[in-house]
């Protein structure tokens, strides 16, 4: 592992609170790694788990999933659906290999800017200590 | 895909905003190098007018048919480059905002990481567009009615101003009568006219309004629907007395048998009421309701041989077998007007309020000095021995408020002046007293309000700065230890009576409206507005305002400011008769859905239903999705087996390509 590694984390991030939130930290101007990109989906509920999968195949060593807290979801109930598909992604990342520490999920709600930073920090952290990731073949799609 | 993609990609400077963190230029110019990309430029702002004449010329001069725009947050400006994009001929949801500013500039500080990945930020951005859809946008009929949740001053306001404009309004109410807060004020500042005097006339005129309905004593249980199309269910409380017969004679209210022994809300405590009760004189509507968790005959089936009530009732209004009932009704929009809690006095145990009869809050000093009052507007303090007017009057600003140990860092902007309007009541009462307030600052902001704070300190009320640390009793006496900090002197004031100006704390009970609603909250705690300037009324929830102190502390003007600002925003729908619904929706690719049903189970929304279809000679069930129903959030499409059912502009055709492009360290 090279000293000056930096780990590549691709985010999703729902539309009401967390990206909301993303935006507030923003505003208020709280510094976070630039590590962190960030795709905006309606819901965390829309996170296919096998987007976290295929972030990890072209090329992300983490990817981090924030939704609404539970039972503040804008959809009602799509922020539970991510908790019950993503935590069952995490038990068999672990199962298959893959670091659990490049995948997390959080609740960052749409005042939380400083817990955004936080979370991104700790995602950041985790995926530096787990390394490169090298456990897939590394195939990049074209679209 | 019918014509090939020519993106046009846009990077702002945003000012410096974005530049300064931001090599624009390295940007645009990486992006021109991308497949697809015909133009790539960049401009100082591009939300103003020449920057989107620029987009248009561009898709004029160029033909272009997608468009980029790497500026701010797509929550801010999406809808802007959406309207400009279609004025010059393209589908507005043909656009792709990356946000290199909120989530970019503003949060890194090397322009080497900015540049970085705001060139990430930019290709995943045309990655997407070239693969998005042109959709159509919908109408579908709005209500012409609107439901307003508390009838404070707030929601009085807004419901009259709506019911003028000659529209439907439902006025619902938690507590037996309308008024809220401001009825149990006793004069306003800086004026000093009579809060009573102002309010009671906007109280009735609500009530007896040919376009509203109140719904007192009641609370909204159910909201369904979105904007223009809300269904709304409210379940009405048994009062017990049949709200037709009850003339509001109170012959009831003399005789209960627990007359003089509850607490009354309305008096803060102060006053004794009975059970069966108007909350105060002037309550609208004017209808008596049995408390049933203090009832004698409701909480133990036995109020002496009969009920005195239902004895002395000459209109045989009592009725013990009532039950809740519910009413439902359609409305085009929502306005939350729910209000404040004062803060609770306890949680500064310091102060001594729960030891102390003699340390009162602000509303219970209100409700001392009102004509309506308790004391019928007289300050008299029981000292241990007899009844005494005090002679030395203590009054505490910011007691909750600017305070994190109680997790309150907002100023509740009503005390400074509230507290100074209370001196001077205290004053005209009584004339020889010592009058002190204990201040951190005086914050004098409004209309009328420095020059109200100047006569209360010409009126022989001394300020001093530096909050107390401690009250405690020393014989009949309350010991006020604070730090004059002007003068750098520790002082032990013993005062008879100490007055906390307590600060304004979000409901308790706010939980359910925000379920209700799907509302946020502010870091305060208050509802949250969908921006702090531009949109101070409105909520993420397209159709739902606020107004009053449910967004956030503030004085009687401000309140009806706001309370009017929200009416006139919710009337848009109603005028307009209809609204655009979200044009970004489910759609299920019947060929390939194999009819499993999941994604019926998972939608929160019943959006979606089975449906039987000829596929290839065979009848097959495939799901099919109801456009007005579906909120677009994508739910049921992670949970699809065969990937038949797609968000529009959220397909994972579209999503895919992003996290290619992220994903690839350049």
């Amino acid at each position: 592992m090279s000293a000056n590694y930096e780990p590549n984390i691709v985010a999703f991030l729902c539309n009401w609170c967390s990206y909301a939130g993303a935006d507030l930290a923003g505003t208020s101007r709280v510094n976070y790694p630039s590590n962190i990109q960030i795709i905006r989906v309606m819901c965390s509920g829309r996170v296919n788990p096998l987007y976290v999968m295929n972030a990890l195949q072209q090329g992300a060593d983490g990817v981090l999933v924030s939704g609404c807290h539970p039972g503040d979801c804008h959809y009602m109930e799509g922020n539970y659906y991510a908790r019950r598909r993503l935590g069952m992604l995490k038990d068999l990342m672990e199962f298959v290999g893959v670091d659990p520490r490049r995948f997390h999920m959080s609740w960052v709600s749409a005042s939380e800017g400083h817990k955004w930073k936080e979370v991104v920090e700790k995602t950041v952290e985790d995926a530096r200590e787990a390394g490169p990731f090298e456990g897939f073949r590394r195939r990049q799609i074209d679209w | 895909m019918t014509e090939k993609p020519k993106v046009g990609v846009y990077v702002c400077h945003c000012g410096i905003n974005i530049s300064s963190t931001v090599d624009v230029d390295a940007v645009a110019e990486f992006a021109q190098k991308l497949p697809d990309v015909k133009v790539a430029r960049t401009y100082s702002y591009m939300c103003s007018d020449p920057g989107q004449v620029l987009i248009k010329k561009d898709i004029e001069e160029e033909g272009l048919n997608r468009i980029v725009v790497a500026s701010c947050s797509p929550r801010m400006h999406e809808p802007t480059f959406r309207k400009a994009i279609a004025e010059a001929g393209v589908n507005p949801y043909f656009l792709e905002m990356a946000n290199i500013r909120e989530q970019c500039s503003w949060v890194h500080e090397e322009i080497e990481e900015g540049t970085a990945k705001a060139k990430k930020l930019v290709s995943a951005s045309i990655a997407k567009v070239r693969l998005l859809e042109a959709l159509e946008t919908k109408e579908v009929e709005a209500e012409p009615a609107a439901l307003v949740i508390g009838a404070g001053i707030a929601g009085i306001q807004a419901a009259l101003d709506i019911a003028d404009a000659g529209f439907q309004v439902y006025l619902v109410e938690k507590t037996p009568s309308v008024g809220g807060r401001m009825a149990q004020l006793d004069k306003t500042f800086p004026t000093l006219d009579c809060s009573a005097c102002i309010l009671t006339p906007k109280m009735v005129d609500a009530a007896n309004h040919p376009n509203i309905e109140l719904l007192s004593y009641s609370e909204v249980e159910e909201v369904n629907g979105f904007i223009g199309n809300f269904d709304v269910r409210v379940r009405k409380k048994a009062r017990y007395v049949d709200f037709d017969k009850c003339t509001g004679c109170g012959d009831c209210a003399s005789e209960c048998r627990v007359k003089d022994r509850i607490p009354s809300e309305f008096d803060q405590g102060m006053g004794k009421r009975s059970a069966i009760y108007l909350p105060f004189p002037q309550a609208v509507p004017a209808k008596y309701t049995i408390d049933a968790g203090h009832c004698l005959y409701l909480t133990r089936g036995k109020c002496g041989k009969t009920p005195k009530c239902q004895e002395v009732c000459g209109a045989g209004a009592i009725n013990f077998e009532q039950e809740d009932e519910f009413v439902e009704f359609k409305v085009g929009a929502v306005i939350v007007a729910t209000g404040f809690d004062p803060f609770d006095a306890s949680r500064k145990p310091e102060y001594g309020y729960d030891d102390y009869p003699n340390v009162i809050t602000g509303m219970e000093m209100e409700r001392l000095v009102s004509a309506s009052g308790p004391t019928g507007g007289k300050i008299k303090i029981f000292n241990g021995e007899e009844e005494i007017e005090p002679k030395e009057v203590a009054l505490i600003k910011c007691v909750g408020s600017r305070d994190s140990s109680v997790g309150n860092e907002y100023c509740s902007r009503v005390c400074c002046m509230y507290v100074a309007k209370q001196a001077h009541l205290i004053r005209d009462k009584l004339p020889d007293a010592n009058i002190r307030i204990y201040y951190m600052d005086v914050r004098a902001f409004g209309k009328g309000f420095e020059e109200f704070y100047d006569r209360v300190r010409r009126e022989n009320v001394r300020y001093i700065r530096g909050n107390p640390s401690e009250i405690f009793k020393r014989g009949n006496k309350l010991v006020v230890k604070a730090e004059d900090t002007l003068n750098s002197r520790p002082l032990e004031d013993e005062v008879d009576l100490v007055v906390l100006g307590v600060g304004l704390e979000p409901r308790a009970d706010m939980r359910g409206v925000m379920d209700l609603l799907r509302l946020s909250q502010s870091p305060d705690r208050f509802f949250l507005e969908a921006h702090p300037k531009l949109r101070p009324v409105d909520t993420a929830t397209d159709g739902v305002f606020l107004a009053g102190c449910a967004q956030g502390p503030k004085d009687i003007p401000d309140t009806v400011a706001q309370a009017k600002a929200a009416a006139a925003s919710a009337m848009i729908p109603l005028a307009r008769g209809k609204v655009t619904i979200n044009a970004q929706v489910a759609v299920v690719n019947e060929a390939t859905c194999r009819g499993c049903a999941y994604c019926v189970n998972i939608c929160p929304y019943t959006a979606i239903e089975m449906v039987t279809v000829n596929r290839f000679g065979n009848e097959v069930e495939v799901a099919r999705v109801n456009e007005a129903l579906c909120k677009g959030c994508g739910s049921c499409s992670a949970a699809c087996l065969s990937d038949s059912i797609q968000p529009k502009s959220f397909r994972d055709s579209q999503i895919l390509p992003q996290i290619a492009a992220l994903g690839v360290m350049r």
